[in-house]
């Protein structure tokens, strides 16, 4: 039983840490290209 | 739930990067600037009719059947307009983008937003705010991306239309992650250690529920329709002529702006949108939706006011003021849906807030229209640098000032438009 709670909850973990990366990863690219282009105003 | 919400609206954030099409498409297509501005123009408007007229669907069908009818309409759109363009028959680009994929900007942006209230009833604004800080950020990945994969696959009409096939397959994969994800919380379900407040916490937070039908007889939804039509026609004026208006602004002094620095304060203004988005929404929760109005209409007045007299005399403050008002625009879309939750309940708040968003579809041609016609017509009369935008500064201020009394007016939702608690 708490084997089974405790696969649960990694997979749990696993899922949320896909998820954030999923949307995240794009985010940061785009925050990137940002500050690349910021430069030029100053 | 956060990432789901916010893999669509990362997604149709993208609609803010359409600039990035117009010239290729111009050029290939031999359209005119209004002719290729024609299927983002579309599209904002159908993203305003399809969340007005759709958010009873929403809410009556589910956020993961309201993220698929996005997913889908987004995706095609993309697909018919890479048809369109690689035949040649511009009008499917318009119905395309515009029509279709409208339709997915509309359902994908109501889509989480009532869930979102569900699942974090103790800090709705933040919750909000983050979904709607995507919709901010779509634009800063699809700007570069979009941009990148013209220069790989060509400028050309074969080039285009690869560029749309791949945009719609990526979105769409990017799209299903929200659908598969996204869960609504069971009846009752509240964060750990937190009690609902049984007698409203602040005057205006209500614990009844209002349907959207009976929202939009009461004068506190018309009030807020002037509060969010006015707050983002003060911040798409800026927006939508940024570059050329700080150009202009400083043309006359020892240190014009160039086109790169504009390209640059452009993108700072994006940040602070972004930024405004999620920081002010929270702040909401801190210190009541009405006050926060408050700051973004009188303070924003401020700010205009600030740029109106100071002209061209100093670039660092016309720069902090016109990233403060861009701040409080993207906080005023982020801030209102835990508002429209604090007077009408959690009912039907995503459809509320669908027909809300008509004042968005409103403002987007009252903005753009009062900037540009004066600055033609100043610039007509012969006069140039910060002489082409006083008036269209002094409008704006009016505008907050009219918003400002819009927000005071507002009073908790009368007994009699609350539902019966056995009618739900």
């Amino acid at each position: 039983m708490t084997d089974t709670t405790t696969e649960a909850a990694g997979r749990r973990t696993g899922l949320t840490v896909l998820a954030w990366a999923w949307v995240g990863l794009p985010f940061a690219y785009g925050v990137y290209e940002l500050f690349l282009k910021l430069t030029q105003l100053f | 739930m956060p990432p789901a919400a916010l893999s669509v609206h990362l997604a149709i954030g993208q609609a803010y990067a359409w600039s990035v099409f117009k010239p290729p498409l111009e050029s290939s297509l031999q359209l005119s600037g209004t002719q290729s501005a024609l299927p983002f123009q579309l599209g904002i408007v159908m993203l305003g009719l399809s969340a007005a007229f759709g958010g009873t669907l929403v809410e009556r069908n589910g956020p993961r059947w309201a993220m698929f009818v996005s997913m889908s309409c987004f995706s095609s759109g993309f697909l018919l307009s890479a048809l369109g363009v690689a035949t040649g028959q511009y009008w499917l680009v318009v119905l395309g983008y515009g029509f279709v994929g409208g339709i997915g900007l509309g359902i994908g942006y109501i889509s989480p937003v009532s869930t979102l209230i569900k699942w974090f009833p103790d800090r709705p604004g933040m919750a909000t705010g983050i979904a709607i800080m995507g919709f901010g950020g779509g634009a800063l990945i699809a700007s570069p991306w979009s941009a990148q994969m013209l220069d790989s696959f060509g400028a050309t009409p074969s080039g285009i239309a690869t560029t749309f096939l791949v945009h719609g397959v990526v979105y769409a994969v990017f799209m299903t992650m929200g659908v598969l994800l996204v869960r609504v919380p069971p009846d009752g379900w509240r964060p750990p250690g937190w009690k609902p407040p049984v007698i409203a916490t602040r005057r205006l937070i209500t614990t009844a529920d209002v349907s959207a039908r009976n929202a939009i007889r009461t004068p506190q939804f018309w009030c807020l329709w002037i509060v969010l039509c006015f707050n983002v026609t003060a911040g798409i004026g800026i927006l939508e002529k940024a570059a050329p208006m700080i150009t202009d602004f400083f043309s006359g002094t020892a240190t014009p702006v160039a086109v790169g620095a504009a390209a640059g304060f452009v993108a700072l203004l994006s940040l602070a949108n972004m930024t405004g988005r999620f920081v002010w929404s929270s702040t909401s929760d801190l210190i009541g939706r009405k006050n926060m109005y408050r700051v973004y209409l009188g303070v924003g007045a401020l700010l205009y006011l600030t740029i109106a007299i100071a002209g061209d005399n100093s670039k660092p403050l016309f720069i902090v003021c016109a990233l403060g008002i861009l701040s409080f625009y993207g906080g005023g879309f982020a801030t209102v849906p835990a508002y429209l939750k604090d007077l009408f309940g959690t009912y039907q708040v995503g459809a509320i807030h669908g027909r809300l968003l008509t004042a968005w579809s409103t403002a987007g041609v009252l903005g753009p229209l009062i900037i540009n016609a004066i600055a033609d017509g100043q610039k007509a009369a012969g006069r140039s640098g910060p002489e082409l935008y006083t008036t269209s500064l002094y409008i704006m201020i009016g505008l907050l000032v009219l918003g400002f009394l819009a927000n005071e007016l507002i009073r908790p939702v009368h007994d009699r438009f609350h539902e019966k608690v056995e009618a739900k």
